[in-house]
């Protein structure tokens, strides 16, 4: 489902005399349906670089990334547009949303969009966040208002209103409190035996060990010179 | 054509030929073109703008010695501008007056159109303050040009929503719009609403004459002069609903007038003629 | 998913004299898309928005627009009147100046219906019901109908030139600043509704702001412009967080965290 190829990165640094900084070399990894893979490596590695890469927020400089048959590094805009929508989903760390709109909303949002009749869509995601114990008080208000671990469930509410194919998942369980990281984990599950195939960031080794059925060590992407 | 007399200063009809040639151009272009405002030079007139120069200019190139003028003012033969503009034409053209519509060949007016129904054989011009319709609502020129010119006509239809949606009905009572010929949406002069039916398949010409704004405009013969309107809110030619007081017609346009300072108040034609031609035979 | 874009704009290019307003601007946007332009003041993308609306001739190219009956056509070389009734019926323009979009001696109602007598509507109750409809579409109390726009705040204004806008069910929208001149959280109700229309509409909508955090909620893609030109394209969240010209990383880099 997810297939990662002999990916390159570079930054080029036209703010310092336009130094191009190649961070990435000879990426590959594959993640099967049905499969969880955890991404390993100390902070600054390139967890996150790889899984913008293909997520599509990071562009490709060399090799390719295919997610369900679209290869994010020749992709066109709409492509990845569609594949957003319909099979590639990602929680990143950040909850990041229109301010003022409520919670229930936010959540239903990639419902809408996919066309699923509002109604509908706001049961899915009533039910999430009941799962994920966000108070219904709260569902009319905006997540911008609430606490760090509110907003994360929030947005794993989003990452989860739909099944999608593949899914990206970024520290998932940081800051949610052990009953709330207990939901997250069998949510990932859930996804699993659905047939998902998910990369994910965990910093939690106990959760890695209980989710992933593998881990990619991303230091051994580094390129010759960063590595020395 | 020369000067009917040589010992008078002035040209038949007061306008050199010249002038009239120009003005009997813009006048055939407007009757080519039903509705559309013709541009011409309007000419310094002895008189003073609001007077009625437009009319008077459009009248002066329209006689010739054989016609027969009448002139009215808001229905009625005997007000001053009426008198006035009459006078002026006895004078720099020497040609017959009348006050019975029937008998005119030209008729200039003011606010009205007469209750006898015109023939082929007139000439109806009206004095027209603001010839353009859309002003209000666009007050550029070069904009109001181009929606005429593509027929685009919602704002005219804005205009009559925003009266209903103040008074519950349309309440332009007088310049009421209309669409000439299918294509134009001319303003048809303050005459009041009452008389917009009768431009429609009229026998007469109508000539628009506005000469402050330089424009002139017509409705040949047997044009269609449908005033806008909405489906669920028609255009009725409203009156108010009395007879006249003197000669009993319920079909006329009636002026209030205000008889006392107790609230007396009588309605009587508007049309002087329409109104003593029914005295003269027994309606009363 | 179609193979027909819905605009597809083919070198184009205006020019002030020998002043560059801009030039060389090529591409396709696809429907249900949202694509922004963003670009400091003088970087040619209002010049570029007046251009694919029509409000200036371009000095070249084409700007085809996916005509209902008759596929994809060049919007620049169409009669007028053509021109005119695209831009009331499938087409539609939000100024960021409200006072710019609306008749601000016109009733709310009358604003929101004018589209809609401009295409030949003539039953004053349905108009009145369709703008009422709109009007609480965009989260104006349908009692303020016949309350022209001046009694309105601003933000209320420009949810008025949105409905106005939206009322004849165009398929393209270009926004001009749309929330320029806001508060910060009538903004935020604004995009809310702007996103919610798109979507529950399927609009394609060109929305040229400077303002990166609106266009990183609003556009599914984005273009930079610099002197007139186009810098660099691609997805939104791509071109704002792994940006390539030397420009687009200035642009980002001087913007508080978006």
């Amino acid at each position: 489902m997810i297939d990662v190829e002999d990916v390159a990165k570079d930054f080029t640094l036209h703010n310092q005399g336009g130094t191009v900084l190649r961070v990435m070399e000879g990426a590959r990894l594959s993640v099967g349906p049905g499969e969880c893979v955890g991404l390993v490596g100390a902070s600054g590695a390139g967890k996150s670089t790889l899984m913008r890469m293909i997520w599509g927020n990071y562009r490709i400089d060399a090799g390719s990334v295919r997610v369900g048959g679209v290869d994010l590094a020749t992709a066109v805009p709409r492509d990845i547009i569609a594949l957003r929508r319909a099979t590639l989903g990602y929680v990143s760390q950040f909850l990041r949303v229109v301010p003022r709109v409520p919670t229930i909303d936010v959540v239903a949002e990639p419902l809408l969009t996919l066309g699923v009749p509002d109604d509908e869509a706001r049961d899915r995601a009533a039910a999430l966040l009941t799962r994920l114990n966000i108070p219904e008080r709260l569902w009319p208000l905006s997540p911008t208002t609430f606490s760090g671990g509110e907003q994360q469930r929030v947005n794993i509410a989003r990452g989860f209103v739909h099944p999608w194919p593949a899914l990206l998942l970024d520290e998932p369980t940081a800051s949610l409190d052990a009953a709330n990281r207990e939901v997250v984990l069998s949510l990932i599950l859930d996804a699993k035996a659905a047939g998902a195939a998910i990369l994910g960031i965990f910093h939690d080794e106990d959760a890695r060990a209980r989710v992933c059925d593998r881990l990619v060590d991303v230091t051994s992407f580094a390129p010759e010179r960063a590595a020395a | 054509m020369t000067a009917h007399d040589p010992g008078q200063a002035y040209n038949f009809a007061y306008l050199d030929e010249d002038t009239k040639r120009m003005i009997r151009r813009a006048i055939l272009k407007g009757l080519a073109v039903p509705g559309y405002q013709v541009p011409f030079a309007s000419r310094e007139m002895p008189m003073p703008y609001g007077w009625g120069t437009g009319g008077v200019q459009v009248t002066a190139a329209c006689l010739t010695p054989d016609d027969t003028l009448k002139v009215i003012d808001q229905g009625a033969d005997d007000t001053t501008n009426a008198v006035s503009i009459r006078g002026f034409f006895r004078r720099v053209a020497g040609v017959a007056t009348t006050e019975r519509t029937a008998e005119a060949t030209v008729i200039q007016t003011r606010h009205r159109i007469p209750e006898t129904p015109l023939t082929g054989d007139q000439i109806l011009v009206y004095q027209v303050p603001i010839p353009e319709p859309l002003r209000f609502l666009e007050p550029r020129e070069t904009e109001t040009r181009r929606m005429h010119a593509l027929s685009d006509y919602g704002l005219m239809q804005v205009r009559l929503y925003e009266d209903i949606a103040r008074h519950g009905e349309i309440a332009t009572s007088y310049a009421y719009p209309v669409k000439v010929a299918g294509h134009y949406v001319m303003d048809p002069s303050p005459i009041p609403r009452f008389d917009n039916p009768k431009m429609h398949m009229s026998a007469a010409i109508q000539l628009f004459g506005a000469g402050r704004e330089q424009r002139i405009y017509a409705v040949p013969p047997w044009t269609g002069v449908v005033s806008l309107d909405f489906d669920d809110h028609p255009f009725t030619a409203s009156k108010a609903d009395h007879p006249c007081a003197i000669c009993g017609a319920t079909d006329s346009y009636l002026d209030e007038v205000i008889t006392d300072d107790a609230g007396g108040r009588m309605f009587v034609c508007s049309d002087t003629d329409y109104c003593a031609t029914r005295q003269e035979s027994g309606h009363d | 998913m179609t193979d027909t874009p819905l605009l597809s704009v083919r070198d184009l290019e205006k020019r002030y004299g020998a002043r560059i307003g801009c030039t060389d601007v090529s591409f396709d946007l696809w429907p249900g898309e949202v694509l922004g332009i963003v670009g400091e003041s003088g970087s040619g993308k209002s010049t570029l928005l007046n251009c694919m609306a029509g409000h200036l001739a371009p000095d070249r190219g084409q700007v085809l627009f996916d005509t209902s009956d008759r596929g994809l056509v060049d919007t620049v070389t169409m009669s007028e009147p053509e021109r005119r009734m695209l831009g009331r019926t499938d087409w539609a323009f939000v100024h960021q100046n409200p006072r710019d979009g609306l008749r601000m001696a016109v009733s709310a109602g009358g604003n929101v219906g004018e589209r809609l007598m401009a295409v030949g509507a003539r039953h004053y109750g349905r108009i009145r019901d369709t703008a009422e409809d709109w009007l609480s579409r965009v989260e104006i109390d349908p009692s303020r109908i016949d309350d022209r726009p001046r009694q309105f705040s601003g933000g209320m204004q420009q949810r008025l030139q949105i409905a106005r806008n939206l009322v004849t069910g165009p398929r393209l929208v270009f926004m001009d600043e749309p929330t320029g001149g806001l508060d910060v959280s009538v903004q935020a109700r604004l995009l809310d509704l702007l996103r919610g229309l798109v979507r529950r509409m399927g609009l394609s909508a060109v929305l040229v702001t400077h303002d990166l955090a609106v266009v990183r909620l609003l556009a599914d893609r984005l273009m930079v412009m610099k002197d007139g030109r186009v810098v660099e394209t691609g997805l939104t969240d791509q071109v704002l967080d792994d940006p390539r010209h030397a420009y687009t990383q200035l642009l980002v880099s001087s913007v508080l965290q978006v």
